[in-house]
């Protein structure tokens, strides 16, 4: 009876913390001010199933395609699996679903060993790829570090993972032979069938049992292992990919976002008849763009917690290419890094971090009344923002359609028209068009041209 | 010959709205190369008997660069004025040679009350061609050179706005070969002129971004460039010139490659 209970309270601890780093993820994202989401869900739906689920804009380059396609529907198939162990798990029973799915149970399980072999290839080349090849997009500097282990840890994981597939089935498979009473006969397997006897053959029936039971705690443990590792890791976007690719923009790449709260104030100033709206006056003046989380729309944060951090984004970059600062990729993952810095000090409940003129008056630390002195700015350059051509080559790039132009621009945004700030390069191409109509300041009729032709 | 090139203002005496307006554009209008490309559309609106006018004074900057570098303010202004003169004279449909002009004109002034149907003058040019109005003589684009043509997508008309054949059908009708580059379409490579940064020095990096793309161009074998956008019509031929390769590739528009065609 020991089994079952153990392993609910690992099923307690390890969904119920997962669930609670998951809200906490949900409140971070949700840090971000409100976007109007365009309704046209199944426009959405569709791009959500060609993007996210069926990887469309993967297969810009075949090989890795295939290869993450391999590991990404291995994983999927394994969730079947998944469902076996945790009713076996409560049940104390052993493949529940043999018995009950018969022939199609042999499809499923034979299904889930050739794509697990298939990962396990494909998780081979990619340790080797990431690791031995320098491929420029994986070798940038914001790679550095942590997301560079992140990214060998998975794999890792996805490693350990097919061995204890294989030892659970492989073990199976020759005891099913010694003790056919508690070992149900799940058909002949694609693997274990001949390397289960190859390598467990001839063990004594308690060595294998043990060895099966090792192979299946394994399995079951990794996958709780790896949904509490999701949280802070780039592999979130297995779940992500698909909120991203739902809510993504589905207006032109080139189409810039309105700023009606200008559009407003321009039209007003322009109207003589305009009345004065004394309560638009009294307001304090309002913050333009975004220098942070909270002036960024939830669908950028979004994206910095979906991010792959593949860096097909950056790989395209005109300005990347040519030895500028600026990385599409970096910007996303700067984003989730201070979205979680803020998250963390909200938990902390830590009154230092309410802005100074609130301390007083505030009751507790909100997302409202939150300041620690810090912003976007001291993650993301200037000079980094400021050398984007807008050519939306990154977000034409990402291959979960997250979109890195869009907080470029809003800290542009809150450069000029917050900060009052911005490359004095600038200016007379402003002045030229404020003041003459023109990007250049010209003395010349703008229909000059016609007249000499 | 001598061009015909009616004002809007004219026409609204009259109490007239042309079939089309052409809008120049700040490059179109004062950048010395990029008039030629805007004399060389209005010569094919003449030889095709296209009902059209400009605004003339009255067109001011579609405020593009500005919102790009991040001052919404003299975007707003600029966009509010334009509203109104184009709303004032009741026009329905525009059509641009600035492919900037031209996202600006169709995607973000319907929000400010600005609604038209806009075109780009490479997709116009192909209607013409398609339909039948406009004819290219089967001469070669370069005089009595042979052409060999390769085309950089702009980044506004291409992976902006999904335009991608219009322009290479249009090239398709000249007598010329044609070479495509590496990145094409929706993996073209900038020319570097957008997002304001036409107006600015580079950030520190290795290597212009003009230079890398024009690079790819010449490594076609190539001996023309065509190009859409005014933008990059400055961009590419610097990078050319660059090279000092300006003797034996040359950086044309659609429009003009037309023009040269039908030795109009
Ligand atoms: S839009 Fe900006 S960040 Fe994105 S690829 Fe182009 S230059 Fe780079
Ligand atoms: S933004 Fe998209 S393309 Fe860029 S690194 Fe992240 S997932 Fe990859």
């Amino acid at each position: 009876m020991l089994q079952p209970i153990v392993f609910f309270l690992i099923c307690v601890v390890g969904f119920g913390y997962a669930g609670y780093k998951f809200s906490k993820l949900r409140r971070n994202v949700l840090l971000g001010k409100d976007e109007e989401i365009e309704k046209a869900p199944g426009q959405r739906f569709k791009n959500m199933m060609l993007v996210a689920f069926g990887q469309k804009k993967m297969f810009r380059r075949w090989i890795p395609a295939v290869l993450h396609g391999f590991i990404y529907v291995a994983f999927l198939f394994t969730q079947i699996e998944l469902i076996e162990i945790i009713v076996d798990g409560f049940t104390n029973g052993h493949r529940t679903f043999a018995t009950a799915l018969g022939g199609l149970y042999t499809l499923i399980l034979n299904s889930i060993e050739i794509l697990s072999v298939l990962a396990l290839i494909a998780t081979i080349i990619f340790l080797w790829r990431r690791n031995m090849l320098s491929i420029p997009r994986f070798n940038k500097p914001e790679m550095e570090g942590w997301p560079h282990k992140d990214a060998n840890i998975i794999l890792y994981l996805e490693i350990l993972l097919v061995m204890a597939i294989l030892t659970m089935n492989g073990t199976d498979a020759v005891l099913q032979g010694i003790d056919p009473e508690h070992y149900p006969d799940t058909g002949t397997l694609a693997v274990s069938g001949w390397l289960g006897p190859l390598v467990f053959g001839g063990m004594q029936e308690s060595t294998l049992a043990l060895l099966e039971r090792a192979g299946w705690w394994l399995h079951f443990l990794v996958v709780i292992a790896f949904l509490n590792y999701l949280p802070i890791s780039k592999h979130l976007h297995i779940i992500f990919a698909f909120p991203m690719t739902y809510f993504a923009r589905l207006t032109p790449k080139a189409e810039m976002e309105n700023m009606p709260e200008i559009q407003k104030e321009v039209q007003s100033m322009m109207d003589p008849d305009a009345t004065f709206d004394e309560a638009d006056m009294s307001m304090e003046l309002p913050e333009f763009g975004a220098q942070d989380i909270t002036g960024l729309s939830w669908l950028d944060v979004l994206g910095g917690y979906a991010c792959t951090q593949c860096g097909r984004c950056t790989d395209v970059c005109p300005a990347n290419l040519t030895g500028k600062k600026l990385s599409p990729r970096k910007v996303m993952m700067d984003i989730r890094t201070r979205a979680e810095e803020i998250g963390t000090k909200l938990d902390s409940g830590d009154k230092q971090y309410i802005a100074e003129d609130k301390r007083e008056s505030a009751k507790a630390l909100t997302k409202d009344n939150f300041d620690d002195g810090k912003s976007l700015f001291d993650l993301i350059s200037k000079e980094e923002i400021h050398a984007c051509t807008t050519c939306q080559a990154c977000v034409e790039a990402c291959p979960i359609n997250i979109n890195p132009l869009e907080p470029i621009l809003k800290l542009r945004r809150h450069e000029i028209l917050t900060q009052s700030a911005g490359p004095t390069d600038w200016l007379p191409m402003f002045t030229a068009i404020e003041n003459g109509g023109a990007v250049w300041a010209m003395s010349d009729a703008r229909d000059k041209w016609a007249e000499d032709a | 010959m001598s061009l015909t090139i009616p004002r809007m203002a004219d026409l609204a005496m009259e109490g007239r709205v042309p079939d089309v307006l052409f809008w120049v554009g700040c490059a179109g209008s004062y950048d010395a190369r990029a008039q030629k490309v805007t004399v060389a559309f209005c010569k094919i609106l003449n030889e095709v008997g296209v009902d059209f006018a400009i605004l003339g004074n009255d067109e001011a900057c579609t405020g593009d660069p500005a919102r790009r570098a991040g001052n919404e303010f003299v975007f707003q202004m600029m966009a509010a004025q334009n509203v109104e003169v184009l709303n004032g004279y009741q026009i329905k449909k525009i059509v641009a040679t600035c492919p900037h002009c031209f996202n600006v004109l169709k995607n973000e002034y319907p929000a400010l009350g600005g609604k038209y149907e806009v075109i780009h003058h490479s997709v116009f040019l192909q209607q013409l061609i398609d339909s039948g109005k406009l004819k290219i003589k089967g001469e070669s684009p370069l005089g009595d050179k042979a052409a060999s043509i390769t085309y950089h997508d702009s980044c506004y008309i291409g992976r902006g706005n999904g335009i991608y054949e219009a322009p290479r059908e249009v090239l398709n009708t000249l007598k010329a070969d044609i070479q495509e580059m590496n990145r094409i379409k929706s993996n073209g490579l900038c020319c570097g002129a957008g997002g304001a940064q036409m107006f600015k020095e580079d950030e520190p990096g290795d290597k212009r971004i003009n230079t890398e793309r024009s690079e790819e161009a010449m490594a076609t074998g190539a001996n023309t460039i065509a190009v859409n956008c005014p933008f990059c019509l400055t961009m590419m031929s610097d990078g050319v010139k660059a090279a000092e390769k300006q003797d034996e590739v040359m950086v044309y528009d659609l429009a003009e490659l037309i023009v040269q065609a039908n030795r109009w």
